[in-house]
C-alpha cells in the first residue's frame, strides 16, 4: 500500500507561476522518503497541496488510498504536516496550542492531556507547557510544530524543513526521534537541504526541480552516484586556468582558489603529488560546504532549464 | 472514529479557544463596551435626556436603552469575529484548521458561536450597567432572546465575510467605520423613526438595523414601529444570506488559501 500517491499534479498560482509540472511520486508505507530540491523548486507548493492549505490546479492525490479530495475526511486524519514557516497562535501556551490541535482532530479532552503530555515531555517541552508560544526559541518553536503534527498519531507525517535553523546538537536529537517514529511504523516525508540529514535518516529520495520530479531513487543509489568530496583548495600561485590534469575535474574559482572534485577511488595523496608536479603550492584546503547544492547543479546541468522546451502555451 | 463525534468536539474546541481568546483580552472586550454605554447613559440619559421630554411615550432614557444594548452587542459579535479570524489568518493559526479532518461549515459555526456569545456577553454588561440608571421592564422575554440570538449571528457572520476579505488590519476597520456604525446610528437608536420625515422614514425602513433594534425594543418595552413578522423574516433572510456567502467563501479558499 502507498502511503502518499500524487499523480499529475499540477500548480498554477494566482500570479501565474507555474510552480509544479505534472508531479508523479508514490511512497510506499513504512518508507523514510526525502524530497529534495533547490530554492524554489516546489518542495512546499506539493506538500502544500497535500495539507489542503494550497489549491492544485490538477492532479490527484490519495493518502493510504483515500483519495484527498473525494475522501478527504479520512485522507486528513491519517495525516500530520509540520509547515516549513512556524504558525502558531502568539497568544497560545505550548500546552493550549497542542489540546487545540487534538480537538481539532475530534479527541476528547482526556485523551488529549494525556497525548499532549506524552509528545511535550518527549519533545522536552513539557516543563514549558504554559509558556506562551512567541516567547520559545526558534529550536523549541520547531519542535513544538512537531509535538503538534503528532497530537493525533498520524500514520504519514511530513516535514517541510524541519531542521532549518536548528543547532546541531537538536538536529541530532530530532534525528533519533524521527527514527524512533519511523521504526514504529510511521512513514515520514521530509525536505530538507541538508544531505547528510537524508543520508542519515531516509531509504528514498526523489529530486524535484522547476516543478518536475527529475530523479526518484534511493539514497545509496543517489550517493553512488555523487563524487565523494569537492574540496577548495587556495593556493598560492596565481593561475589563469586549471593545471592540466584530466583525471581530476579541477575548476578555477578565482586566480587563486582552485576547486577538485575527488570522485570514488582518487586519493588526496596523489592529488597533492600531481598538483606539486604541475607547480601549484597549496596553502590551505577545505570542503565545499553543502554536497546537495553540488548534486542538484550537476543534476541540473544533465536536465537542461525545462521551460524552454515547451514552447509558450 | 466516527464524523460526527469529530465534529463536534471540533466544534466545542474552537468556541472554547474563542471563548477564551476574548475573556483573556477582557479590557480590550468587554471593558470599552462597558465604559463607552455608561457614558451614553451619563450623557444622552441624563443630561440631555431630561430636556428632550418623551419619546414615543416614553423617558428619553427608556426609549434608548433597548438601542444602545442592541448597539453594544452588534459592535462586539462583529468585532470578536472579524479581528479573531483575521488574527488567525495574519498568524497563519488558520492553517491549523484546516489540514484538521473538519468541514468548513463547522470553522464557520464554531466562530460564529464565538462571536453570539462575545455579543451575548457584553450584552448581559450593559444592560447591568443600564439597570443602574434607568428601570428596564421586559415586555417579551422569546423576543428578546430570539432577536438578540439572530442579530448576533447575522453581526458574526458580517465580521467573518469583513475578516475572509481583509488583507491588512486597515481592513478590518473599514467596514465597522463606513457602512456599519452609520447605519446604526441611522437605525433608531437615538430617535424614533416617526420623527423622520416621509422620505427619510422609508429610506430608513431599508436599513435592516431599524427593524433590529425595533424589534429588540419591542422586546423591552413592547412598542414598535415595524411589524415584528416582517423584522424576523428579513433577519432571518439576511442571516441565510450573510451565511451562504460566508461558507462559499470558506470553500473557495478566498483569503485563505493560495
Ligand atoms: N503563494 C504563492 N504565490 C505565487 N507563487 C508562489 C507562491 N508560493 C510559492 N510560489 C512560487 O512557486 C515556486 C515553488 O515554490 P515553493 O515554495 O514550493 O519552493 P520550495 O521548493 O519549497 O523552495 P524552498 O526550498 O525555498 O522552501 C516558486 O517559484 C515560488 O516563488
Ligand atoms: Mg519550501
Amino acid at each position: 500500500m502507498n502511503a502518499l500517491e500524487i499523480l499529475g499534479l499540477e500548480k498554477v498560482y494566482a500570479n501565474g507561476t507555474h510552480a509544479l509540472h505534472g508531479i508523479n511520486l508514490q511512497v510506499a508505507e513504512g518508507d523514510f522518503f526525502a524530497l529534495l530540491g533547490p530554492n524554489g523548486a516546489g518542495k512546499s507548493t506539493t506538500i502544500g497541496i497535500v495539507s489542503s492549505l494550497v489549491k492544485k490546479t490538477a492532479g490527484t492525490i490519495r493518502v493510504f488510498g483515500h483519495d484527498l479530495t473525494q475522501n478527504w475526511f479520512e485522507a486528513r486524519s491519517l495525516l500530520g504536516i509540520v509547515p516549513q514557516e512556524i504558525n502558531f497562535s502568539q497568544f497560545e501556551t505550548s500546552l493550549e496550542i497542542i489540546l487545540n490541535q487534538a480537538g481539532y482532530y475530534g479527541l476528547p479532552r482526556p485523551l488529549a492531556m494525556e497525548r499532549a503530555e506524552k509528545y511535550l515531555t518527549q519533545l522536552g517541552l513539557w516543563e514549558r507547557r504554559n509558556d506562551l508560544s512567541r516567547t520559545l526559541s526558534g529550536g523549541f518553536k520547531r519542535r513544538l510544530m512537531i509535538a503538534r503534527a503528532l497530537v493525533h498519531e498520524p500514520k504519514l507525517l511530513i516535514l517541510d524543513e524541519p531542521t532549518a535553523g536548528v543547532d546541531v546538537e537538536l538536529r541530532r536529537s530530532m534525528w533519533t526521534f524521527l527514527r524512533d517514529m519511523n521504526r514504529g511504523g510511521t512513514t515520514i516525508v521530509l525536505t530538507t537541504h541538508y544531505l547528510e540529514e537524508a543520508e542519515s535518516l531516509c531509504q528514498h529520495v526523489a529530486i524535484i526541480d522547476h516543478g518536475r520530479i527529475i530523479e526518484r531513487t534511493t539514497i545509496k543509489e543517489l550517493l553512488a552516484t555523487l563524487p565523494t568530496e569537492t574540496f577548495v583548495l587556495d593556493l598560492d600561485t596565481v593561475m589563469e586556468s586549471p593545471p592540466a590534469l584530466p583525471q581530476y575535474a579541477l575548476r578555477m574559482r578565482d586566480r587563486t582558489t582552485l576547486e577538485v572534485d575527488l570522485a570514488r577511488g582518487q586519493d588526496m595523496n596523489d592529488l597533492f603529488i600531481n598538483l606539486t608536479h604541475s607547480n601549484v603550492r597549496i596553502r590551505s584546503m577545505r570542503n565545499k560546504s553543502n554536497r546537495l547544492e553540488e548534486l542538484f547543479l550537476s543534476r541540473v546541468n544533465r536536465n537542461p532549464e525545462p521551460e524552454k522546451g515547451n514552447g509558450q502555451a | 472514529m466516527v464524523r460526527r463525534e469529530v465534529f463536534k468536539v471540533a466544534f466545542a474546541t474552537i468556541v472554547r479557544k474563542e471563548v477564551n481568546r476574548f475573556v483573556r483580552i477582557w479590557p480590550q472586550t468587554i471593558l470599552p463596551p462597558a465604559v463607552s454605554m455608561a457614558l451614553y447613559f451619563v450623557i444622552f440619559g441624563n443630561l440631555i435626556g431630561t430636556r428632550v421630554g418623551q419619546m414615543d411615550g416614553f423617558s428619553y432614557i427608556d426609549f434608548i436603552a433597548p438601542g444602545l444594548i442592541m448597539m453594544s452587542v452588534m459592535n462586539n459579535a462583529y468585532a470578536n469575529v472579524v479581528s479573531s479570524f483575521f488574527g488567525a489568518k495574519f498568524q497563519h493559526h488558520v492553517e491549523e484548521m484546516l489540514v484538521a479532518p473538519i468541514p468548513n461549515w463547522v470553522i464557520l459555526a464554531g466562530y460564529i458561536t464565538g462571536g453570539v456569545l462575545r455579543g451575548l456577553a457584553v450584552g448581559v454588561v450593559v444592560t447591568a450597567i443600564a439597570m443602574c440608571f434607568t428601570h428596564l421592564r421586559v415586555s417579551s422575554v422569546l423576543t428578546i432572546i430570539a432577536i438578540l440570538l439572530l442579530t448576533t449571528v447575522l453581526f458574526s457572520l458580517g465580521g467573518m465575510v469583513n475578516a475572509i476579505y481583509a488583507k491588512k488590519f486597515d481592513d478590518i476597520s473599514i467596514i465597522p467605520t463606513f457602512l456599519l456604525t452609520p447605519l446604526i446610528y441611522l437605525g433608531g437608536v437615538f430617535y424614533s423613526i416617526d420623527l423622520l420625515p416621509p422620505f427619510w422614514k422609508a429610506v430608513s425602513y431599508a436599513n435592516p438595523i431599524v427593524y433590529m433594534v425595533d424589534a429588540f425594543r419591542y422586546g423591552l418595552l413592547g412598542t414598535s414601529h415595524t411589524h415584528l413578522g416582517a423584522a424576523f423574516a428579513i433577519i432571518t433572510l439576511f442571516v441565510i444570506a450573510l451565511g451562504g456567502y460566508a461558507l462559499t467563501l470558506l470553500e473557495r479558499g478566498t483569503g485563505i488559501k493560495s
